[in-house]
């Protein structure tokens, strides 16, 4: 089979969806690859580049025609200079793969039905983490929470990194990260190694320890409610708690320099977080970055795709931020694209196969042959909380049947009535050394816990060589008159000293290999 | 010797036995610490010799020359390999001391009567039981080491039955014992209890695999010590009670350290028969494995700077640890950071791995722990595995059908390269396939592992950075 790589037509839009080193890969998977000639001139690959790498080179109008895969960026539009839909230039049973955002591209979705397309969504890859490393949203989120802090720092008029000179005090820039997803927590990576002070909000309590591990204070709202929905993703809050989130963004307006915003509910509207007033308590001279944009803004104040000024403060509402570096974002693209096919051609034999029984295909196919199957069936997996680093599974270990803790009590009853029964009866002498008993016991448990796990071999032979103290016992015994008793100490001390003398002998010599650098 | 006199002399022997524990918290303490064992156990066996009756001198002298020249022939002659094996056979040795103390004191006549009788005669009777289970025990776990015997758990039908009714008829053995109306009828169910506890000694290790072995061996362990504890009580010796306490809780908490490495129960540990629960219901995720000679290793290793080896059992069957500390050496001389990164149940007893790097002059400290390392295998360019199979499973966490669902393991998948030098693709200990091998980043290195590693050795040096 052939893969098509289209130019994109979208107006500013200079990603493409294979780089000459992901079509040395598609070649290997027993695909020939046909690249639109240019396609990825805005991304700094030439024909030439592509050329070399195996691929041929064709027009638009062959290429569509010809191709029985065609891997995509944006969703399929109006061809500008060839006049028609991209969907209706489609092979017949051919594929689409690409982002495709099938819950506002439906009537788009059933043009591509009629010609008995395969439509396989980029936008649509469950989050599990097999899925991973075919995940271009978080590929690309993360390429624009980067590039939204060079954007903020491009329209902000100081330094992100405070200093002293001679000619006065430069303070640092205060920067306010609102949704600590992907793009949020790439955004503060970059403001934080800028050097700014960085703050960030999220209504996950779980991204806390995300927050902070990149070096930025994690603000919260005094309302106890937990943010997050399935997949990792968040969820729409309650008006209380909206109320609250409000008035900590007017509070912190006043003090911040930067807000960037990456606030995204699934399948919703983004979420409006600054009104006009919370903006106009920003100083003058401040910046707003918004990266939902395109899903409608997090201020209302953003215009889609373009940078405005309002009482002196910029608010950016770019939504080719990913494309803006188009580069590294089409490599990172290119690579989920080929991920996803190594995928769908388990036999590296250039035949294409979707696989509706495997959960990562079936969710990313939006239309099979022709009927759409968006949306897909509910995961039934556990999905991780979030793929971003230190996300510890604590869920899953915690909170056992609570009557365990009834069974522990009642073991811990029992055991101190018999004890108690115990020195009831019990005889002082005994009392005594039962005494030392549990002590020795504690002052055991405490020492050992100490013990490098490095060295747990040399403790358990010393340990061995210790318990062969036991030959303080069978010593005693020795003194006995009896001939009998004498006979059985005497085989007792010398098995008890093979154990002392081997024990240390052998401690030693382990422990003397232990040896730094 | 005044009775005052050795009573502080043993106290002094205590507090010498719980300093030496206390100085192997870190490898720079911990020589210093053996010595102050050794300081405690002079003390305490000159102290006892000296307070008993000079009769019995000439034998106590006899019995510990020979005694102490067995132990050190042992200790110099024994292979880093096989310190499983030696720690193994000493736990019996501790076992047997103590029923043939038991024995030896329950022959002597007694003063006392009524409840200190009683209290007397349960101690001696636990003393033997336990010191019957702990020899005949050690001694299956020596010969399962040794490989004298398979490694494969022995599951006799109802054992479960068997060793609940061996325990029902030792308390009753126990109470005909302290009913008894003198001592030579007592003797009789003393000596049937004895047997008992031996045959239970022997089928509870019978049953359990080889990979268990650490819990095992920590579990013996801390046998030996109560064991000595109860001999303590039957003899009122503070000395033995104290040492035997250490002993023995020692023991346990590194049972428990094994057991929460491997995601198991102790108990179901104990009752063994772990490894015939073959892999059911785990995901058979197939695919290819990516094969890789050792001149590719050679030059992934050299274009490395992040190299983490992560040992397992394979490589001391193997005896490669000699090999690769060398090829450690020599990176780390090409400015290669090399570091290693130990299972708690890698090899088959606790930080058996670090005692063979050890031997290899790796230094301790690039070599670390799990908790130390996992979360630097995202930075590493190379993960070398040697030997390693179910402490590198990345099923444990992402199949919840996997049989070892939940053990906390290596992520070496989270590197750049991972290498896998394995004999074949033969399943691990837990019968568990193994997806790590399927992974895109993982290489199959085939071949014995010391053939292997000494191949790559030579690929180094033939072809200098």
């Amino acid at each position: 089979m052939t893969i098509g790589v289209p130019r994109e037509v979208h107006p500013g839009e200079r990603r493409v969806a294979a780089t000459p080193d992901s079509v040395k890969e598609l070649l290997k998977l027993g695909y020939q690859v046909a690249v639109e000639t240019g396609a990825g001139q805005e991304a700094s690959f030439s024909d030439d580049d592509y050329r070399a790498a195996g691929a041929a080179i064709v027009d638009a109008a062959s290429l569509w025609a010809s191709v029985d895969v065609v891997v995509k960026v944006r969703p399929p539009q109006v061809h500008p200079s060839l006049g028609v839909e991209e969907a209706a230039l489609l092979k017949k049973h051919a594929t689409l793969i690409g982002f495709v955002w099938p819950a506002q591209q439906m009537p788009m979705l059933e043009r591509l039905a009629q010609r008995g397309a395969t439509v396989l969504a980029m936008d649509c890859v469950p989050r599990i983490s097999r899925a991973q490393k075919l995940d271009a949203l978080s590929s690309m989120a993360n390429m624009a929470g980067y590039r939204a802090v060079i954007e903020a720092a491009h329209a902000f008029g100081r330094p992100f990194a405070g200093q002293i000179t001679a000619a006065g005090k430069i303070p640092p820039a205060r920067v306010l990260v609102i949704g600590a997803g992907v793009a949020g927590l790439a955004a503060i990576g970059a403001a934080r190694s800028l050097g700014a002070v960085v703050r960030a909000f999220d209504t996950r309590p779980v991204v806390r320890q995300q927050i902070e591990s990149l070096g930025a204070e994690f603000l919260t709202v005094e309302i106890e409610e937990d943010g997050s929905g399935s997949g990792g993703y968040a969820k729409e809050m309650s008006p209380a708690f909206i109320e609250a989130e409000m008035r900590l963004f007017a509070e912190q307006a006043r003090e911040v320099d930067i807000i960037i915003t990456t606030a995204l509910i699934p399948g919703k509207p983004a979420p409006k977080l600054l009104e006009a007033g919370t903006v106009g308590l920003m100083r003058s001279g401040s910046v707003v970055v918004d990266l939902a944009a395109e899903q409608g803004g997090n201020c209302v104040l953003t215009v889609p795709g373009e940078s405005v000024r309002r009482d002196g403060v910029t608010i950016i509402g770019y939504t080719d931020l990913p494309s803006r570096m188009a580069a590294q974002s089409s490599q990172l693209y290119a690579t989920n694209i080929r991920h996803l096919l190594t995928e769908l051609t388990p036999g590296k034999d250039g035949q294409l196969v979707v696989n509706m029984d495997d959960e990562m295909i079936r969710g990313a196919t939006v239309q099979h042959q022709g009927a759409v199957t968006w949306p897909p069936p509910p995961l039934t997996v556990a999905i991780p909380q979030q793929q971003a680093p230190a996300a510890a599974p604590v869920e899953a270990v915690a909170a056992p049947p609570r009557n365990r803790t009834g069974v522990t009590l009642a073991a811990l009853a029992l055991a101190a009535i018999a004890l108690l029964a115990l020195g009831a009866v019990a005889p002082p002498a005994f009392m005594a050394h039962f005494t030392v008993f549990v002590l020795a016991i504690f002052v055991g448990y405490q020492v050992v816990w100490n013990v490098t796990a490095a060295l747990h071999t040399p403790l358990m032979s010393v340990t061995n060589a210790i318990s062969g103290i036991i030959v303080v016992g069978a010593l005693v015994q020795l003194g006995k008159p009896s001939l009998l008793t004498a006979v059985i100490a005497g085989c007792a001390v010398l098995v008890a000293t093979i154990n002392i003398a081997g024990g240390f002998l052998v401690t030693q010599r382990m422990l003397k290999m232990f040896q730094r650098d | 010797m005044p009775s005052g006199i050795s009573n502080i002399a043993y106290l002094g022997a205590s507090a010498l036995f719980i300093l030496s524990l206390s100085g192997l918290s870190h490898p720079a303490t911990a020589r210093r610490g053996n010595l102050f064992g050794i300081a405690g156990m002079v003390i305490a066996v000159v102290t006892t010799v000296l307070a008993g009756t000079p009769d019995g001198v000439p034998i106590i002298i006899g019995a510990m020359l020979v005694g102490g020249i067995a132990g050190a022939v042992l200790a110099r002659r024994v292979e880093m390999t096989q310190m499983p094996q030696l720690v193994a056979v000493l736990h019996s040795f501790v076992g047997l001391a103590a029923v043939l103390v038991g024995y030896a004191n329950y022959l002597e006549p007694t003063t006392l009567a009524g409840a200190e009788k009683v209290i007397h005669e349960v101690e001696t009777y636990l003393g033997i039981l336990i010191g019957a289970v702990t020899f005949t025990g050690s001694i299956i776990a020596f010969l399962k080491l040794q490989g004298t015997m398979g490694g494969k758990p022995m599951l006799l039908p109802g054992r479960h039955v068997l060793n609940a009714g061996a325990l029902v008829v030792c308390v009753w053995l126990g109470y005909a014992f302290l009913s008894a109306p003198d001592p030579q009828l007592g003797l009789v169910p003393l000596a049937a209890m004895t047997v008992i506890a031996l045959l239970v000694g022997a089928h509870l290790v019978l049953a359990i695999g080889g990979a268990d072995m650490p819990v095992v061996v920590s579990m013996l362990n801390s046998y030996s010590g109560w064991a000595a504890a109860a001999t303590g009580f039957m003899l009122g010796n503070d000395l033995l009670i104290i040492t035997g306490a250490l002993v023995g809780s020692s023991g346990a908490i590194l049972s428990y350290i094994m057991c929460k490495a491997m995601n198991r129960k102790f108990l179901s540990v104990i009752l063994g028969g772990f490894g015939a629960v073959q892999a059911q219901g785990a995901a058979a995720e197939q695919g290819e494995v990516l094969p890789v000679s050792s001149e590719e290793v050679s030059s992934l290793l050299k274009d490395a700077s992040e190299v983490i080896i992560v040992p397992g059992y394979g490589m001391a069957v193997a005896q490669a640890q000699g090999t690769i500390s060398e090829i450690a050496r020599r990176l780390r001389a090409q400015e290669v950071n090399v570091r290693f990164g130990i299972h708690p149940v890698a090899g088959r007893l606790p930080g058996h791995m670090n005692v063979l790097l050890a031997e290899a002059r790796v230094p301790y400290d690039i070599v670390l722990e799990m908790e130390e390392i996992n979360d630097d295998f995202e930075k590493a360019d190379v993960v070398l595995v040697v030997g390693a199979n179910d402490i590198v499973n990345p099923g444990a966490l992402e199949d919840p059908a996997s049989p070892i669902a939940g053990m906390p393991v290596l992520e070496v998948w989270k590197a750049r390269t991972v290498v896998v030098s394995k004999r074949s693709m033969a399943a691990g200990y837990a019968g568990v396939d193994n997806p790590l091998f399927y992974k895109d980043n993982t290489r199959m290195w085939f071949g014995d592992a010391k053939g292997s590693v000494d191949a790559l050795l030579r690929q180094l040096e033939e072809t200098p950075a």
